[in-house]
């Protein structure tokens, strides 16, 4: 990247933060509750994209990590743990569950991985449901609290809000490094060519557990705030339509790409608000409009930036060759 | 002096199928060997076998006189054995830079540290020298799938080389590789055997090629070793003209 296009992108991303910082201020209540779902469900799909997109390992385990999450923060906090005390476990507890769901991928790929996660997914939802001295049950858990962050209370939308997004801005520094360090091109390495990445000393075992490890505590994270937000859980929101649409957010969004899950989760969470007016075809209009966007570019909606880029780069790499060639061709 | 890989009445069967029939061999410090022999006869499953990546049914393997027998193959890489295969394994989504820097990332540090360390691993200057050196310059930041089929074997070489290592084994380095190109491959070979004391062994069907880049020469059949010795012994050896040589 030139110097020039990198400034022009550092200088978009502050309009961007300062905008969704700036923004939401004159929002209502609901338009704070859709934007702070949104920061949410971006961490809860930046999970997904690491293990996914960029150790591609298939999962349709994210919503049960969700689940965890939300159920952990619930019931701690309604016990009079701090948020952050509630977090700590969720995260040792999420790790853990997701270290030993990457076991099978040490066995099985593509599909039939598919299909272990969601069994995984399944009983979780099973246990949310019946568990009932833990979870209450279908009843759910009500009068979750909103934390104080350094004695703020964020009991109101707008300082839950800031919460969420500050949130979303930690994850997002703590995932820029791990992908730009040795393990996100490890990673890479798995999804690309295992076997390859193995004779290069790359310890695949090791590397394919941390990624549905770390993408496990991810998805754990967003249920932490998920619980606070909703201030009421149950288990109808963590089955398996969550990992689906989970998934749908990556894959939309551009899976292996760093601002693929921002995009897509703003898709999954604000465009059946947009298509409101639309009554009972929103469903309709929003399937044709994904169905069409992965016709059009599979790799999603940065892949398309992503062509649009390297075409440009292959272009001009030609015109300079042909500069070149043409100045060798008048010299003779 | 202990040979640097000793491989001891190896055995792979799959199957009713005898691969790789007891085969023994070793290879000396800075030795470049030639294994040579017609497609289906073992070649690839010995060094599969060799690396980890097939455990053998029996036999010894030994690097540095050190028992690695069914030693997974990351383990086996960090201890200094690399290789490259006969179809091309580079990473296509990752530069060429990036190709080799994960190709050495492992080799120190723990896996912790690596995580909290500079994201190049301290290893741009060397992936830089290996890009210069295998004159490839110009395509540093360019996504290897991008290359050429010759440039991507150059890097797949290039890459084995990455961790330092002590042997080398080659699949096949100059399958489709233009003869241009080939020469610059040898030549690399040979200034990186002679430099660093890298010992390799080489799989190989351009019979220029091993004549003139290998030491000696071992020619399978059957799974079986059919003949070794020095390159003008095996030119003259009638059991391998009538085998694969052709009269």
């Amino acid at each position: 990247m030139s110097k020039h296009s990198r400034l022009l992108l550092a200088a978009l991303a502050v309009v961007v933060i300062a905008g969704l910082i700036i923004i939401p201020m004159n929002f209502n209540r609901y338009g704070l509750y859709i934007l702070s779902q949104w920061a949410v469900m971006t961490i809860a799909a930046m999970g997904l994209n690491l293990t996914l997109g960029y150790a591609g390992q298939v999962s349709l385990a994210q919503g049960a990590f969700v689940g965890i999450g939300a159920y952990g923060a619930a019931i701690l906090t309604t016990h009079g743990w701090p948020l952050i005390a509630a977090l700590g476990l969720v995260i040792v507890i999420c790790f853990i569950v997701g270290w030993l769901l990457g076991y099978p991928a040490l066995r099985v790929q593509h599909h039939y991985l598919a299909f272990v996660t969601l069994a995984f997914s399944t009983l979780m939802f099973l246990v949310f449901r019946n568990e009932s001295w833990l979870t209450n049950g279908i009843y759910g858990i009500s009068n979750i609290p909103r934390p104080e962050i350094f004695g703020f209370p964020t009991r109101r939308p707008l300082p839950f809000y800031y919460l969420c997004l500050g949130s979303l801005g930690l994850v997002t520094l703590a995932m820029w490094w791990l992908i730009r360090s040795p393990w996100g091109r490890a990673f890479m390495a798995l999804r690309e060519n295992p076997i390859r990445a193995q004779s290069l000393g790359i310890d695949t075992r090791r590397y394919t557990l941390m990624a549905f490890a770390i993408g496990s505590v991810l998805g754990g994270i967003a249920g932490v705030l998920y619980a606070p937000l909703t201030q009421y859980v149950d288990p109808v929101p963590f089955n398996l339509q969550l990992s689906l649409d989970l998934l749908m957010m990556v894959i939309v969004g551009g899976s292996g790409f760093m601002l693929g899950p921002f995009l897509g989760a703003m898709i999954a969470v604000l465009l059946p608000e947009w298509l409101r007016f639309a009554e009972g075809y929103y469903l309709m209009l929003y399937a044709a409009a994904v169905i069409l966007l992965l016709i059009y570019s599979p790799s999603g909606i940065l892949g398309i930036l992503d062509r649009y880029l390297s075409e440009r780069r292959t272009k001009a790499a030609s015109a300079l060759r042909a500069a070149a060639q043409s100045k060798l061709e008048a010299a003779q | 002096m202990t040979a640097v890989l000793d491989v001891r009445d190896v055995k792979k069967s799959f199957g009713g199928i005898t691969a790789v029939d007891g085969v023994s061999f070793d290879v000396q410090e800075g030795e470049i060997l030639g294994l040579i022999g017609p497609n289906g006869c073992g070649k690839s499953t010995l060094f599969n076998c060799i690396l980890g990546q097939l455990v053998p049914s029996a036999g010894e393997v030994r690097v540095d006189g050190k028992l690695v027998t069914g030693q997974r193959p990351a383990d086996l890489n960090r201890l200094g054995v690399s290789r490259t295969f006969q179809l091309l394994q580079v990473f296509p989504k990752l530069s060429v830079r990036d190709n080799l820097i994960l190709a050495g990332q492992e080799h120190r540090g723990s896996m912790l540290s690596r995580l909290f360390g500079p994201s190049d691993a301290g290893l741009t200057t060397t992936a830089d020298q290996m890009i210069g050196f295998f004159k490839l310059e110009h395509l540093a930041n360019e996504p290897a799938g991008g290359l050429s089929y010759g440039q991507q074997k150059l890097l797949d070489a290039a890459m084995a080389f990455m961790g330092g290592p002590r042997l080398v084994l080659l699949d096949e380095p100059a399958g489709g590789v233009n003869p241009t190109m080939l020469g610059d491959l040898k030549e690399r070979l040979i200034a990186i055997n002679r430099e660093r004391r890298a010992t390799f062994v080489v799989i190989e069907h351009n019979m220029e090629f091993v004549m003139s880049l290998c030491s000696r020469v071992m020619v399978m059949a059957e799974g079986k070793v059919l003949a070794i010795g020095k390159p003008d012994e095996i030119r003259a050896n009638p059991a391998v003209i009538e085998a694969y040589l052709g009269h």
